[in-house]
């Protein structure tokens, strides 16, 4: 099997899906689950262009990956706003001892 | 070409698996900015330099600033990594996803890219995808709400501060 770039480009997606979806499973502190997310995300992202480009449908592929980073960014923004409340308020960014939601 | 992509895959691989590994907060948003510039890099190397430009921008720019401005408001916070599932499992399950993602794709795999024809993109974004362009406005509109609710502080009433 000779290498190829999709082939290359696929092993990347997949590793970093991958890596993402560890880090989302095994963090506790509410600010390394965003940075999971984003991670996750970036994977996602390489597979949009890259879906554009093998398929021919090069544009639709750019756009879909344009307005992912744009959510992405809004996500990461509002899930840190509320990590730096929920420590103003209650003190901690364990998960674990975030469960109960009480003060 | 094809070793540059492997170089800069296996860069994407290891600041990413530095971003979850490391302890420190303010460490792990550095490795995350450079996954993302490096994201860019790959990106631009598929033919996308306008996605590239602003994923370097905005994915390794602004959210770094947002991560270091959030992390010095809330603070470091050492937590000791105890998963909510056995180790094993979470590792199997992660090579599952892995395996069948590649197994999936598996017919892209010898595909060769066609040559790009280009120059179409803003007329694409603009002309055909108009709900995402409101979309993307509405977002924005809820990202200004959240850095509000990141520099917001809590009030204090009068008879509060009296009694501290």
């Amino acid at each position: 099997m000779t290498l190829s770039i999709p082939m290359i480009m696929l092993l990347v997606v997949a590793g970093v899906v991958a890596i993402g979806f560890y880090g989302l499973i095994i963090s506790r502190n509410l600010i390394k689950v965003v940075i999971a997310m984003q991670i996750l995300v970036k994977g996602s992202l390489l597979a949009l262009v890259l879906a554009g480009r093998t398929t021919g449908k090069v544009n639709l592929g750019q756009s879909m990956a344009l307005t992912v980073i744009i959510a992405d960014t809004i996500v990461a923004v509002i899930a840190l706003a509320l990590a730096v409340q929920i420590r103003r308020y209650f003190g901690t960014l364990d998960l674990k001892s975030l469960t109960t939601l009480r003060r | 070409m094809l070793y540059i992509l492997i170089a800069v895959g296996l860069g994407i691989w290891i600041c990413a698996i530095q971003a979850i590994r490391v302890h420190r907060l303010l460490t792990s948003a550095i490795w995350l900015a450079g996954a993302s510039a490096l994201v860019a890099l790959m990106i631009y190397l598929l033919d996308a330099p306008e996605v590239a430009v602003i994923e370097l921008s905005v994915g390794a720019g602004l959210v770094t600033v947002l991560f270091v401005f959030a992390i010095n408001i809330a603070g470091e916070e050492e937590l000791a990594i105890i998963p909510v599932l056995p180790k094993p499992l979470v590792i199997i399950l992660i090579v599952v996803n892995a395996v069948l993602l590649i197994v999936l794709n598996l017919p892209a795999f010898g595909v060769e890219l066609p040559p790009v024809l280009g120059g179409q993109f803003t007329k694409t974004m603009w002309q055909e995808r108009g709900l995402d362009i409101l979309l993307q406005i509405v977002l924005i509109y809820s990202g200004v709400l959240g850095v509000l609710g990141l520099l917001s502080e809590k009030k204090i009433h009068p008879g509060e501060e009296e009694q501290a």
